[in-house]
């Protein structure tokens, strides 16, 4: 079992997650993550997908993703092939906001994004590990709410999306 | 505003249907396609439409009809449970690889996601049963989804394809300037061969002391029946069929070894793992093809030539993998093979064989017991059928004793869902097949559970006449599951045991010639009969109560653990 992150170029369809997320549902294979959101090129949407599993597994899923009609292309790499990024956000009260909790905000390279009457959001780029890191944190500090995103992922490897629609 | 050019978007559909050169639908009205119908009124002297008693019906028809054909089958349905009645046929045409396109209604786009009536989401129901499907609301969008589904559905690997089409977008007025689809980029059909790959797989047959070839249907997919042959004719491999496969390579032709699977023949399940080079054309190595995964052919060097890239390494891995149409990598591959024979290693095939026909096919072709046995009845039927004739099966131990005896010597003779296993496919698959050729013979063999399945398609045989040959292998229980109950589950014989109608009573209320066969001493004589007379014919044959089908490899065995009793 290894942390795969799955790159699918598609078409923007109606239904095209559908398709793609019920190959994962008919293995019973569960999502860490997805990201979904237009690509560089007009019309081509890119979705990147967290998984843990087997190569095996990982390996059959892009097959079959990459065997739906509108799917232009499906690969895979392990967590050293990409360059990727999710962002947290981190809601805190205003009362809670002290020296201390200024420190952890410089340690964490976090960013204040927005200031309410009541409360503050935090920002924080970065790996799981660190994001996670900052919450069990800001725990101590009332946090009201959280949020992550999936994983936002670009290959290492040298290939455009232009290439797979040649 | 309606321009003079303009037609109804009902109009549009059938006139697409006739531009892909459908030339029968088999279908069922209702309110949603309603629009649809109303436009088969005016065309029915270009295309035509047969009114099955179910959808399920229609769409195992127009399976039949795809598959003898080679053609797209057309269906068409109302929405809601018209559509839903459609799922099981595309899921079968999903599995087996057959190119079907169905149109349903669906209710007007305004009332999408209301809970109307007859609504339901049938794009995303049948999503995981579909080569593709999409839902057209605006009657712009019906000609190019038509072209697209038909290209989709017969392309690459075949598949069913399901449009649905909004009542709006059904009586609206739009131009009807038809455009076929020749490919679109997100979905690549032709694969160049990989001339190094056909070099490594050469080179591999060329050291092989003991080759051997296994077919599938993606060679009458492929249309490489012939380049099968002269691979075969070249090299002197044994080779054995799988299910769907039967029918691509003539039985008579002296390197055919018999076919594999649960209730194949003997020697090409157990010689699989004795091979020391297998080639795979056309096939999925579907797990009643394989048994134990952990245990099969692992003394061999696999090369797989797939058409769909998904298939290769998915169940075997292998050693060569040939990625592209069959037609094309066989012919290559023969070129590239040097002229050769086996006659040591065929003489295995055939010493094995010798011991199946004493241990089991004497007992199935030539009983000695009262009863009538299942064998016998299809060993008569080959003594009097066609070369062409075309064998329609259901499911269940019927399916395997029909398939292991008849003799297939023409490409597309077989007709059966092999993937998904339904129950009831084979009377509405017999029609379909018959209507696309009534001169031709279809014999549809079907046990007394299936048929009672779909059996009010014999109210459809009524009507357009097909002259189906229909034989009832009547044993009273759903003989298939009893087998496995009396093997493996202490004879308990829970509910597969059928009090059934008086079968020729039925027939004869549908108008169809009935004939009930249970002395050995009539059945030549009443099989002969059957297949000379014109029209639909009803053959009942009451067989023995309790036969088991062998050989048999038991689930969860080695191919190399196949049983003959």
């Amino acid at each position: 079992m290894k942390r795969y992150t799955i790159f699918v170029i598609t078409e923007n369809f109606i239904g095209i997650l559908n398709r793609i997320t019920i190959i994962f549902t008919r293995r019973g294979i569960n999502i860490d993550a997805l990201t979904a959101s237009e690509s560089s090129v007009d019309g081509i949407h890119r979705i990147t997908i967290e998984v843990t599993t087997s190569e095996e597994m990982v390996v059959q899923l892009v097959n079959q993703i990459e065997k739906i009609i509108d799917v232009i292309k499906a690969f895979y790499h392990e967590d050293s092939g990409v360059v990727y990024q999710e962002i947290a956000l981190y809601k805190i009260p205003v009362a809670r906001l002290d020296g201390s909790l200024e420190k952890i905000i410089r340690q964490h390279h976090a960013k204040i994004i927005s200031a309410e009457q009541e409360f503050v959001v935090l920002e924080v780029a970065g790996h799981k590990e660190q994001t996670q890191e900052l919450l069990e944190i800001l725990k101590g500090y009332g946090l009201l709410e959280f949020a992550r995103s999936g994983r936002v992922a670009v290959a290492k490897r040298m290939r455009t999306i232009d290439q797979y629609l040649s | 505003m309606k321009e003079e050019s303009m037609i109804r978007g009902a109009d549009i559909v059938v006139q697409s249907l006739i531009a892909e050169q459908a030339e029968i639908i088999f279908g069922y009205p209702g309110g949603a396609i309603m629009p649809v119908y109303d436009a088969l009124y005016d065309y029915h002297e270009q295309i035509k439409h047969v009114l099955t008693r179910h959808e399920q019906g229609a769409i195992h028809a127009a399976q039949g009809y795809a598959r003898v054909s080679g053609k797209v089958g057309v269906c068409l349905a109302t929405s809601g449970p018209g559509a839903t009645n459609l799922i099981t046929g595309l899921a079968d045409a999903q599995i087996d690889s057959t190119p079907l396109v169905c149109i349903t209604g669906q209710v007007a786009a305004h009332l999408l996601g209301t809970d109307a009536f007859q609504e339901t989401d049938v794009v995303g129901i049948s999503m995981p049963g579909t080569k593709w499907n999409i839902q057209v609301r605006r009657v712009e969008d019906i000609a190019p989804a038509i072209a697209k589904g038909f290209y989709i559905a017969r392309s690459g690997r075949p598949g069913p394809v399901l449009i649905d089409i909004t009542k709006n977008a059904q009586v609206d007025f739009g131009q009807m300037n038809y455009t076929p689809c020749l490919g679109f980029r997100s979905y690549k059909v032709h694969q160049p061969i990989d001339p190094n790959a056909i070099q490594k797989a050469a080179e591999l047959i060329k050291q092989a002391k003991r080759p051997y070839l296994l077919f599938g249907q993606g060679v009458v997919l492929g249309k490489a029946e012939t380049e099968l042959k002269f691979f075969l004719d070249k090299t002197g491999i044994p080779g054995a069929s799988t299910l769907l496969g039967s029918g691509a390579l003539s039985e008579d032709h002296p390197n055919y070894v018999g076919k594999l699977g649960m209730h194949g023949n003997y020697a090409p399940n157990l010689l699989t793992n004795q091979c020391d080079v297998l080639i795979a054309v056309g096939m999925r190595f579907d797990d009643r093809v394989t048994g134990d995964l952990k245990r099969y052919a692992k003394q061999a060097k696999v090369i797989h030539l797939e058409l769909d890239a998904a298939e290769i390494n998915k169940n075997v891995k292998v050693e060569v993998g040939v990625l592209g149409d069959c037609k094309e990598s066989l012919s290559m591959l023969t070129e590239a093979v040097e002229q050769g024979s086996h006659p040591e290693w065929l003489g295995k095939f055939r010493e094995l064989e010798q011991m199946e026909k004493e241990a089991v096919m004497q007992h199935d072709i030539t009983p000695t017991k009262v009863g009538l046995t299942m064998g016998e009845v299809i060993n008569q039927i080959n003594r009097y059928k066609a070369d062409d004739a075309v064998l329609v099966t259901d499911v269940g131990q019927h399916q395997m004793i029909a398939w292991r005896y008849f003799q297939y010597k023409k490409t597309r003779t077989q007709i059966t869902s092999g993937g998904l296993g339904t129950m009831g496919f084979a009377l509405p698959a017999a029609l379909g097949a018959q209507l696309y050729d009534y001169s031709r013979q279809v014999v549809c063999v079907v046990g007394d559970g299936g048929i009672q399945m779909t059996i009010q398609e014999l109210g459809t045989i009524m009507q357009t006449k097909a002259p189906v040959k229909i034989v009832l292998l009547n044993n009273n229980y759903l003989g298939m599951v009893r087998q496995w109950q009396q093997m493996f589950f202490d004879k308990r014989y829970s509910f597969t045991e059928l009090n059934n109608p008086d079968f020729i009573k039925l027939a004869e209320a549908y108008g169809i010639k009935a004939q009930k066969v249970t002395e050995r001493n009539t059945l030549t004589e009443s099989i002969e009969d059957m297949l000379i007379h014109d029209g639909p014919y009803f053959l009942e044959v009451v067989v023995e109560k309790e036969d088991n089908v062998f050989p048999m490899i038991a689930t969860g065995c080695s191919v190399e653990e196949v049983r003959l009793s």
